[in-house]
């Protein structure tokens, strides 16, 4: 750690890792119930437990693109932060608001929920993956501004790299999306188009230029190869990124009232988003191999080409897998999505966060990399998790596959529930395969105490 | 990469090709407004029940188990299409008001969220409202 405000990037990353162990928690309920139906009825219904599930994936993925942001700014800015004490009270304030949310879902009926926190006001509740209450939003935009603020500050008072510049971007591009969440117009086919501009404009957009800048920076320190090539590298990959990503809105575009000519436009770029992710991967393994030292970290070092591998097989393979119109005309809304949701997820974002946090933790605790055994344990967690969340994907798009033959495509077309019966099976083999996954978790943070010789910094 | 390829052409590159894509993009945007009102059925949308039925499908997370248009969860059927499915907004309001508090032993089941008459009314004629947008023929069938 070279500049003393980075460790304000410590409590981000703990922060992260508890909201992750909620998300999978609620997880393995939700799998379960998909096959138990009844499982904690009417207590915590599977609705409740998803909001749960998505809404701490966001939230601690958000915090550990701020911790990310914290550790390296300073680094890439030559400089100390702007304001240390802006970043620790917004933490706390994030996740506060983060807690009393999570409460409120598990707590009150929704509908009450919503009354309680000023819904009516401002109608912006229940769409998917934006279900926080007004109050949340709102503080979500006051913290993400105030980031902002301190960020944008600290790299302009220093040395202005394209890590950083990529990284500011993608950041302001995630707050600037948020506010369409805001906009919530009577006109179904209106609400979801404009939707689309925070889900879509995020994960296939925005994140990936955070995403590659985490990357970079991880690749510069872990290998020594020139910032010169890295940084060409990173601009090529944001280009493709959003070159294809942005257009690459139409695939959400085919089903939903807008006109047809978005399975046109939608289908051809989409089709390209999955080169991005395959120079992502490229670039991790090409600056691996010409690595200039060798670094004592090596668990980092796995983390970041898995962060290439994984996030090409599930946002690239899997999301071209069902991109085209006339294939998903009828997989549009099925397992197919979840599976791809899953991996695209964990490969891309999830293993990103995780690699920062994997070469940052160390020097925030004083020392270059971590013991030999504690790094053993967390390839080992890094081997489990990924492992599972590969099985989890094959048999989501097993049981999506069967779901579409069912209901959509045979000659009688059997209805919902009828064919969620049937396709059971592979539901029960999802959330075993889940268990393994909590179980690569608790190693993961397991290896955090793990002690043995270590490297001073 | 290397030779005359640098970093700031690279950059430039960048710069140029989002922002012409995004143009393109904004250009698509605005055809998509001019040609929408064709096939969103925004007409209908001068009763108000169709408004206060949007606002409890919202307020009660019906899309944290359904899709719509299949958008949603995967935990529950397609709704978009419920009131073609079911044959009456009358049987769709039937089956919202008989679901068991206590659920279905072993199975999922709709909790029973208590709505009076004029919610289910509005909930129905939402859902009405949802399955006349015309949607390029989607679903493949009926079952959604």
């Amino acid at each position: 750690m070279q500049y003393k405000s980075q460790a304000v990037a410590k409590p981000y990353f703990i922060g992260a890792l508890a909201l992750f162990v909620a998300q999978i928690l609620f997880g393995l309920v939700m799998g379960l119930q998909y096959v138990v139906g009844d499982f904690l009825f009417p207590h915590i219904p599977f609705n409740v437990a998803r909001m749960v599930h998505t809404n701490a994936l966001i939230v601690w993925l958000l915090m550990g693109f701020m911790g990310a942001a914290y550790y390296l700014v300073p680094e890439e800015s030559e400089t100390e932060l702007f304001s240390p004490k802006l970043a620790i009270a917004l933490f706390w304030i994030f996740l506060v608001a983060a807690g009393l949310t999570v409460v409120g879902y598990l707590t009150v009926p929704y509908a009450t929920l919503a009354k309680m926190t000023g819904n009516d006001l401002l109608p912006t509740m229940g769409r998917e993956f934006l279900e926080q209450p007004l109050l949340t939003k709102m503080g979500i935009v006051v913290v993400a501004l105030a980031f902002l603020f301190n960020i944008t500050m600290t790299v302009l008072k220093g040395r202005k790299t394209a890590i950083n510049t990529v990284l500011l971007l993608g950041l302001w591009g995630l707050a600037v999306m948020f506010l369409f969440s805001f906009y919530n117009p009577d006109n179904v086919v209106k609400d979801k188009f404009y939707w689309w501009w925070v889900v879509h404009l995020w994960v296939e957009g925005v994140w990936e230029l955070i995403l590659g800048a985490i990357l970079a920076f991880v690749l510069i320190k872990i290998t020594g190869v020139d910032r010169e090539v890295i940084e060409k590298w990173l601009y090529v990959i944001i280009t493709l990124t959003l070159v294809t990503g942005i257009i690459g809105t139409g695939h959400h575009y085919y089903w939903i009232g807008t006109p047809e000519y978005w399975q046109v436009w939608g289908g051809i770029f989409s089709a390209l988003e999955p080169i991005p992710f395959f120079a992502l991967t490229l670039f991790a393994f090409n600056m691996v191999n010409r690595r200039r030292r060798e670094h004592p970290n090596k668990a980092a070092t796995l983390w970041a080409l898995g962060t290439g591998v994984m996030s090409f097989l599930g946002a690239g393979v899997w999301g071209f897998l069902h991109t085209l119109a006339p294939v998903n005309y009828y997989t549009h809304g099925t397992q197919i999505t979840a599976a791809h949701g899953h991996m695209a997820f964990y490969g891309a974002y999830v293993m990103v966060v995780l690699t920062i946090i994997s070469y940052a933790m160390p020097l925030l605790r004083g020392r270059a990399a971590n013991s030999n055994k504690a790094q053993v344990a967390e390839m080992w967690s890094f081997w489990l998790m990924t492992i599972s969340i590969t099985f989890i994907t094959l048999f989501l798009t097993a049981a999506g596959i069967l779901q579409v033959w069912l209901q959509r495509v045979s000659d009688n077309p059997m209805p919902f529930m009828v064919a969620q019966d049937q396709v059971a099976l592979f539901y029960w083999m999802r959330e075993w395969t889940g268990v393994v996954f909590l179980v690569g978790l608790v190693v993961y943070l397991w290896s955090f105490f793990v002690k043995g010789e270590e490297k001073a910094a | 990469m290397s030779g005359s390829f640098t970093t700031t052409t690279a950059r430039n590159i960048f710069y140029g090709g989002t922002l012409f894509f995004l143009l393109v993009f904004l250009a698509l945007t605005f055809q998509n407004e001019q040609i929408i009102p064709q096939r969103d059925q925004r007409e209908m949308l001068s009763n108000p029940q169709i408004a206060a039925g949007k606002k409890l499908w919202e307020t009660n997370n019906c899309v944290g188990c359904h899709t719509l248009l299949g958008e949603g969860a995967y935990f529950a059927p397609e709704l978009g299409n419920v009131v073609v499915r079911m044959g009456s907004k009358e049987a769709v309001k039937a089956f919202i008001q008989s679901r068991p508090a206590e659920g279905v032993p072993g199975r999922r089941s709709m909790p029973q969220f208590g709505f009076s008459d004029q919610d289910l009314d509005n909930i129905a004629a939402f859902l009405d409202y949802v399955s006349k947008i015309n949607a390029a023929k989607w679903p493949p069938n009926v079952q959604g």
